[in-house]
């Protein structure tokens, strides 16, 4: 895993890429980065003769669910090239070296392109005890900022890393953070979902190497153009939920009409990412088109936001015992204030009467000086 | 915590509370009061019949203030019906009340709802209009007169805002209809909202006080 000077143009042309197929996913790219089509050729343009930009992969608390996601694909893809043409230079899970020569293969990578390559994080940082992930005896969080000091851009690849996902779900064992818990020194752009789409991770790359620069990101650090819409908004079962038809169960009459499955608990209305559009397995399906609700796997917190099985309009903490004790604490207090209520009015019977304060007894006219007058 | 995880969750547990609580202290509070005994006869010898009486004559105006008062009661009775029934009938509300009772009902499809909640609010905001504009109502009109009817109009405008997903984001709208839907449960008991209570007892005893002096009310 060095760092080859062989532009992209060449390895595509050795790997039997057709001219046609490259300039097929440079339009593509550019119409997922909502990029005028004048662009297209400028991107491959780009590519082209772009050198392979390092790319260091660091693999903290992570189920290598996003690896995989992004990796695995069954049949090899122009998406899968692209990766293919990045130096990685580190990566646990894929690089042929181990134990010490890993690690050197690392410091060697980040020598070479100080200023310049990419790190790619997959999962979360523990902050508790430092023992609880570390790699070649090093904690996460002293990796992290040793190997980002010198990082052009962080990729957050995943919810773990983009804001703690699972591992930073209550009772956050690990006292798990994210990256931009981190390092605020750096560009960082997020790419959540658990995993993320795959296009979405290539075209973020592929926007950085053809530019230099990062795609416009949200107020999450998400690319806009991947992450300005909610799944809802998108949602090929929206005009169901427009008119109120909703699936009861996963396996009624509304389900395999394909209603819509707000009232399962579909998050899908506070979920924003592109995974109606681009869906997974080269467009085939996502969670909604296979029966089932969004989980809002992109979002943060989303493992600590109630059931995945309750609709968005019930209330996460009400329920009727809380609303019998306060419904008993009003008996009780309400008795207090009656009582209290009968005493005064019991006294004032009994009393003589005393005028209101604040009430000042108006003088009557004499009779007679009013006759003369 | 995000804003909608706060109005699902601690804003609506907290409103919720203290709705039930307001609501059940000034029930009891009021009903515990000591009434005044009468000092004469009665000159009627079916008073609960005739308070019953006067509860349901009052739903509909009298005929000597039919024209000075008829506007008053239709635009009440709309938009307290329509209220209700949104309130009701609404499928994402009826979920609401399946997710805090363990049971729902059958709900109003969407566009029938959405009409009614339309018109519930043109009513409301024609209503808040002329307590503005008119100078009669103003004059007579409080504090409480005025936040008692924007803040029953509050989730009706709300709701109907993130409905339609209408200008900022769906899960902040929610947050914000469901924060209106907080702050009227926290209104409710101490207002004039309460009347929901009070309304059918004190006409009653008004029906009872006026029979009971031969005044057929």
């Amino acid at each position: 895993m060095t760092t080859r000077h062989v532009p992209l143009g060449e390895r595509m042309q050795a790997r039997g890429i057709s001219r046609r197929s490259f300039m097929k996913f440079c339009a593509t790219t550019a119409s997922l980065l909502a990029l005028p089509p004048a662009l297209a050729p400028k991107i491959a343009q780009a590519l082209e003769a772009q050198h392979r930009p390092s790319v260091i992969w660091l693999s903290f608390q992570e189920c290598t669910g996003c690896a995989e996601s992004f990796l695995r694909s069954n049949t090899p893809s122009v998406e899968s090239l692209i990766f293919d043409t990045i130096s990685l230079d580190y990566q646990h899970t894929l690089m042929a070296a181990s134990g010490h020569a890993a690690e050197e293969a690392r410091e060697e990578a980040m020598k070479a392109n100080w200023g310049k390559y990419i790190v790619v994080v997959d999962g979360s940082i523990p902050t508790g005890d430092m023992g609880y992930s570390t790699t070649a005896g090093e904690s996460n969080i002293d990796t992290l900022k040793h190997v980002a000091e010198g990082a052009a851009a962080i990729v957050c690849l995943g919810t773990c890393s983009a804001y703690g996902g699972i591992p930073l779900a209550d009772p956050n064992p690990t006292g798990a953070v994210s990256v931009q818990d981190v390092i605020t020194d750096k560009p960082i752009i997020n790419v959540p979902g658990c995993p993320p789409i795959p296009a979405v991770m290539t075209s973020v790359l592929v926007q950085f190497i053809a530019f230099g620069a990062l795609p416009e990101l949200d107020h999450l650090n998400r690319p806009k153009v991947f992450y300005g819409q909610n799944i809802h908004d998108r949602c090929y079962r929206r005009p169901f939920y427009e008119r109120g038809q909703f699936a009861e169960s996963f396996d009624d009459e509304g389900a395999r009409e394909g209603w819509c499955l707000y009232k399962l608990g579909c998050k899908g209305p506070t979920t924003y990412n592109a995974c109606a559009v681009l869906k997974w397995n080269e467009g085939t399906s996502f969670p909604i088109e296979a029966g089932h609700g969004c989980l809002g796997c992109s979002e943060p917190n989303f493992w600590d936001k109630g059931s995945f099985y309750a609709p968005l309009a019930t209330a996460t903490h009400l329920d009727t015992t809380e609303l019998a004790v306060g419904a008993l604490a009003g008996a009780a207090v309400g008795l207090g204030a009656g009582y209290a209520g009968r005493a005064v009015q019991k006294r004032n019977k009994q009393g003589p009467f005393e005028a209101q304060p604040g009430v000042q007894p108006t003088a009557q006219p004499d009779p007679a000086e009013k006759e003369k007058s | 915590m995000s804003l909608l995880d706060f109005a699902r969750g601690p804003a609506l547990q907290w409103a919720g509370i203290i709705f039930v609580l307001g609501m059940v202290w000034r029930t009891l509070g009021i009903f515990m009061l000591m009434r005044s005994s009468p000092l004469s006869a009665n000159r009627d010898n079916h008073l609960f019949e005739h308070g019953v009486r006067t509860v349901w004559s009052r739903f509909v105006p009298a005929p000597v203030f039919e024209k000075k008062v008829s506007f008053q009661y239709v635009a009440g009775w709309i938009w307290h019906l329509g209220f209700l029934v949104v309130l009701l009938f609404y499928k994402v509300h009826v979920m609401f009340f399946e997710g805090l009772l363990g049971f729902g009902w059958p709900a109003l499809p969407n566009s029938i709802v959405l009409a009614i909640a339309g018109v519930t609010l043109g009513v409301l905001l024609w209503l808040l209009g002329r307590r503005i504009f008119n100078p009669v109502l103003r004059y007579i009109s409080t504090f409480n007169d005025y936040s008692s009817v924007i803040i029953t109009t509050l989730p009706i405008l709300t709701g109907l805002l993130t409905f339609t997903h209408f200008g900022i984001a769906y899960e902040t709208l929610l947050a914000i209809h469901m924060l209106s839907i907080a702050l009227l449960l926290v209104w409710f008991p101490f207002s004039k909202l309460f009347h929901v209570i009070t309304l059918l007892p004190s006409r009653y005893v008004l029906g009872v006080k006026f029979w009971r002096r031969g005044v057929q009310a």
